[in-house]
C-alpha cells in the first residue's frame, strides 16, 4: 500500500542527510521523496512515497516525529489530496515518427519543451499515475532519457499540514 | 573579545559542567589551553571510549549529562562505540570533539573524520560548528536535548579555527526548538482507559525499564505497585528499580531471566510496561506474552510504542508523571489471588549456591559481595557470563545497578564505575567484569591510579569468552573456537604493576575473607575469582 507523508523540517544542513539515513537504517522504502522550501525560507517541505502497512507507516511517521529537525509531520489521506509529478522524457525518434509522439503529447495534456533533428523533449506535470502512462505511451518509441521530481502533495481545501 | 575556546568553557561552567573526561590532540588544543584556566575537573583517561563510558557512569548517578571530550579523528571515532552504549541505554551526554580547520573540511587532512556523519545513527543529535557565535546557543541546546525528553547523547564537532575564533560573547536565550516539545503529562483520556484496565484486570504485571530512572521515579513505582499490590518484573535496564527482596519483585524477565518473571508474562492478563523497548532479549513475543493479555505501555518516546509489541493503551508521557496520574484516578484491584501464588512461587525459588569442585561459585560470590557492600552501593555489571551472575544473583536494596543493557558493550563496568565513583564519591562503588571484558578496559587502571578512584574491581577468570563459549556449546556442536584466553597476564600482578592492591581466590571458603578485605582497603582494590570454565551463566 502507498501512503503520502508531508514533512515540515528545519531548513538547514545535514536535514535530509539525517532523513535518508533513517529510512536505510529502519528498513523503510521509500518510492519517491521530493524536497524543496515553502512560503517561510527556515522550513522545508518533504513529501514522501512511502510503500508498506500500517505498521511501516506509523512506523516511518513516528520516527520522523522523534527527529529534532523535523517540525510537523502528517499521513495524508489518499483521498482528500491534490498529488502533482513533473516528469521530462527525452524520445529518439525519426522523421515520420515525430507526429505520432506529438499526438500523444496532445492528448496527455503535456508540452514538447526541445526539438532536435533527432529527438523530442515532453513535460508533463500531472498525478503521478498519468506520468507513468504517459511513460508507457513513450516507451513504444526509444526513451533515451527520463527524468522525474516525485510526487508533491498538498491537502485539498482549507486543511493544513 | 573572547575566543570560541573561552566561550564554550563559560558555557560549559553555565550549564554546571564540574567534570569532563577527556583525551586531548592537536584539534582540541585551543579548548584544553582555556580548560586548564577554570574550575572543570579534567579526567585524563587511557582510551577515547572509556571516555565516553566514564561520562556515562558519572550521568547515570549524577543524573544530569556527562561531558566527554576528545580529538579529531580518531579520537573522534574511537568515541563511537560510548556514543552507541549510551544512545542504546538512554543515558544523556554531551560529547565534544574538535575538528580540523574548517576551510580545510572535506579535503581529507590529517585527523579529518566526519564525525557527525558517522556517529548519526548513534546521537540524539549532532551539531558541526562553523561559526563561534553560534556556540553559545548549540551548548545550551544541546545539554538542553541530552537531558529532556528520552534522554540520549548530543555531538558537538568543533574545527580548530572555531576554537580560535574572537567574537564578543553573550549566553543565550532560552532554548527555543520547535520540532522538539517533549510530552510530560499523560493523555487524561489515556489514564482513565489504564485505570479501567487496572480495575477489570485479574492477573496484572508491571514491567519497568531503565525509563524509570530517567523519569526518577523509583519512588513513585514502588508506591504504585503497592497500593494496588501488583507484582513488578524488569528489564536488564530496570533492575535496581525495586529492592530485589522486594515481596512483589518477581526477578528479570528474559532470555536470562527468572523463569518466575516470564510465566508471569505469559499468564498476566494486563502487562504494564513502564519505560522499556521490550526488545527481543526481553521478550520474545509473541512466545511470551500470552494471547489475551492487554498492554499498556507507557514511554516518553512514542516510537517505541507498537515498535515491538502492539500495544492496546499507549501512554506518551514522564513515567513519574504517569504514576502519579493513574493513582491519583484511584484504581481498585478486586483480587489478591494472582498476587499471592507469585509471592509464595518466589519464596519457594531454589537458588544454585552451592560449593563448586573448581573455583568458586559466580553466582553465590556476587550475591555474598553485594549483600556484604553498604546498601545503598553501586554495582556495575559488565557484558558476558558476569553480567548474567551479576543479574540474577546481585542483592540490589537501596542502590543502583549499572550495565550496557542494549548494546552489551564489553569493557563498560571499570570506567562506568569509574564515573559514578566521581559523581558520588560517597557511595562504595564496585565494577564486576570477566578476564574478557577486563583487558578491553584495564588501560583504564592508570586512570584510576592517577585520580585517585577509589572503587573496588572484581575479575572472573576463566580463560575463556565464556557467554561465546556457551552459544558454541549450544548451537554450534560444541565447536569451540576463538574463545580460548590463553597469553593474558596475571591480572593480580597486572593491578600490582599500576599500584593497586590485589588478591586472588579459587573457592568459595575464601570469599568472606577476600570482601572483607577489599571493603576495608580505603582506596581501589582488585579481586580475583577464578571460575571454572563450564560454569553456566543460568
Amino acid at each position: 500500500m502507498k501512503h503520502t507523508i508531508s514533512v515540515l523540517v528545519e531548513n538547514k544542513a545535514g536535514v535530509l542527510s539525517r532523513i535518508s539515513g533513517l529510512f536505510a537504517r529502519r528498513g523503510f522504502n521509500i518510492d519517491s521523496l521530493a524536497v524543496g522550501t515553502t512560503e517561510d525560507k527556515d522550513i522545508s517541505r518533504i513529501t514522501l512515497l512511502v510503500d508498506g502497512d500500517d505498521y511501516v507507516a506509523e512506523q516511518v511517521t513516528k520516527q520522523l516525529n522523534k527527529q529534532i529537525d523535523v517540525i510537523k509531520v502528517r499521513k495524508l489521506n489518499q483521498e482528500e489530496i491534490t498529488r502533482r509529478e513533473l516528469v521530462l522524457v527525452k524520445v529518439k525518434m525519426s522523421v515520420a515518427q515525430r507526429g505520432e509522439i506529438i499526438d500523444i503529447v496532445k492528448i496527455m495534456q503535456g508540452e514538447i519543451v526541445d526539438i532536435s533533428h533527432t529527438t523530442l523533449t515532453v513535460e508533463l506535470s500531472d498525478k503521478p499515475e498519468k506520468i507513468d502512462l504517459l511513460i508507457d505511451l513513450l516507451s513504444h518509441y526509444n526513451i533515451v532519457e527520463v527524468a522525474r521530481t516525485g510526487t508533491i502533495a498538498l491537502q485539498k481545501g482549507a486543511e493544513m499540514v | 573579545m573572547i575566543t570560541g575556546a573561552e566561550a564554550i568553557v563559560r558555557c560549559l561552567e553555565n550549564e554546571g559542567v564540574d567534570i569532563i573526561f577527556g583525551y586531548p590532540g592537536a584539534t582540541i588544543a585551543p579548548l584544553y589551553d582555556k580548560l586548564s584556566k577554570s574550575s572543570i575537573r579534567h579526567i585524563l583517561v587511557r582510551h577515547e571510549q572509556h571516555a565516553g563510558h566514564e561520562a556515562s557512569g558519572y550521568a547515570r548517578i549524577k543524573k544530569r549529562p556527562g561531558v566527554c571530550m576528545t580529538t579529531s579523528g580518531p579520537g573522534a571515532t574511537n568515541l563511537i562505540t560510548a556514543l552507541a552504549t549510551a544512545y542504546m541505554d538512554s543515558v544523556p551526554l554531551v560529547a565534544i570533539t574538535g575538528q580540523v580547520s574548517s576551510d580545510l573540511l572535506g579535503r581529507d587532512v590529517f585527523q579529518e573524520a566526519d564525525i557527525t556523519g558517522a556517529a548519526e545513527p548513534f546521537t540524539k543529535y549532532s551539531y558541526l560548528v562553523k561559526d563561534a557565535l553560534d556556540l553559545p546557543r548549540i551548548i545550551k541546546e544541546a545539554f538542553h536535548i541530552a537531558s529532556t525528553g528520552r534522554p540520549g547523547p548530543v555531538l558537538i564537532d568543533i574545527p580548530v579555527n572555531v576554537q580560535q575564533q574572537r567574537i564578543d560573547f553573550s549566553f543565550a536565550g532560552e532554548v527555543n526548538l520547535r520540532g522538539y516539545k517533549p510530552t510530560i503529562k499523560g493523555h487524561t483520556g489515556q489514564i482513565k482507559r489504564v485505570c479501567k484496565a487496572i480495575n477489570s484486570a485479574e492477573q496484572p504485571l508491571i514491567c519497568v525499564g531503565g525509563g524509570i530512572f530517567a523519569a526518577d521515579g523509583q519512588a513513585e513505582l514502588k508506591r504504585f505497585c503497592e497500593t494496588l499490590n501488583i507484582p513488578v518484573v524488569s528489564t536488564m535496564m530496570g533492575i535496581s528499580a525495586m529492592p530485589s527482596a522486594h515481596p512483589l519483585f518477581m526477578g528479570m524477565l528474559g532470555m536470562h531471566g527468572k523463569t518466575i518473571a516470564n510465566q508471569a508474562i505469559t499468564d498476566s492478563d494486563l502487562l504494564i510496561i513502564i519505560g522499556a523497548r521490550v526488545s527481543d532479549r526481553a521478550v520474545l513475543f509473541p512466545a511470551h506474552v500470552g494471547k489475551n493479555t492487554k498492554i499498556v505501555h507507557i514511554d516518553i518516546d512514542p516510537a517505541e510504542i507498537g515498535k515491538n509489541l502492539s500495544t492496546l493503551i499507549p501512554v506518551v508521557g514522564d513515567a513519574k508523571e504517569i504514576l502519579i496520574q493513574i493513582l491519583e484516578a484511584e484504581p481498585v484491584r478486586k483480587s489478591e489471588e494472582w498476587t499471592n501464588s507469585l509471592k509464595a512461587k518466589k519464596e519457594k525459588l531454589v537458588l544454585d549456591y552451592g560449593p563448586r569442585e573448581n573455583g568458586i561459585n559466580p553466582k553465590a560470590f556476587v550475591n555474598q559481595l553485594s549483600r556484604s557492600l553498604p546498601e545503598d552501593h553501586i554495582y556495575c555489571a559488565d557484558v558476558g557470563q558476569n553480567q548474567i551472575w551479576s543479574a540474577a544473583n546481585c542483592e540490589v536494596r537501596t542502590g543502583r545497578f549499572l550495565t550496557s543493557g542494549g548494546m552489551g558493550t564489553m569493557g563498560y563496568s571499570i570506567p562506568a564505575a569509574i564515573g559514578a565513583k566521581i559523581a558520588d564519591p560517597d557511595k562504595a562503588v564496585v565494577a564486576v567484569c570477566g578476564d574478557g571484558s577486563f583487558q578491553m578496559q584495564m588501560m583504564e587502571l592508570a586512570t584510576i591510579s592517577q585520580h585517585g578512584v577509589g572503587i573496588k574491581i572484581v575479575v572472573m577468570k576463566n580463560n575463556k569468552l565464556g557467554l561465546v563459549k556457551e552459544i558454541q556449546k549450544k548451537s554450534y556442536k560444541n565447536n569451540e573456537c576463538a574463545v580460548d584466553l590463553s597469553g593474558s597476564p596475571d591480572i593480580v600482578a597486572i593491578a600490582k604493576a599500576y599500584g593497586i592492591p590485589g588478591r586472588r581466590i579459587d573457592n568459595m571458603d575464601e570469599a568472606e575473607d577476600a570482601i572483607a578485605e577489599m571493603l576495608s582497603c580505603q582506596c581501589v582494590y582488585l579481586l580475583e575469582c577464578i571460575v571454572d570454565e563450564n560454569e553456566s551463566s543460568m
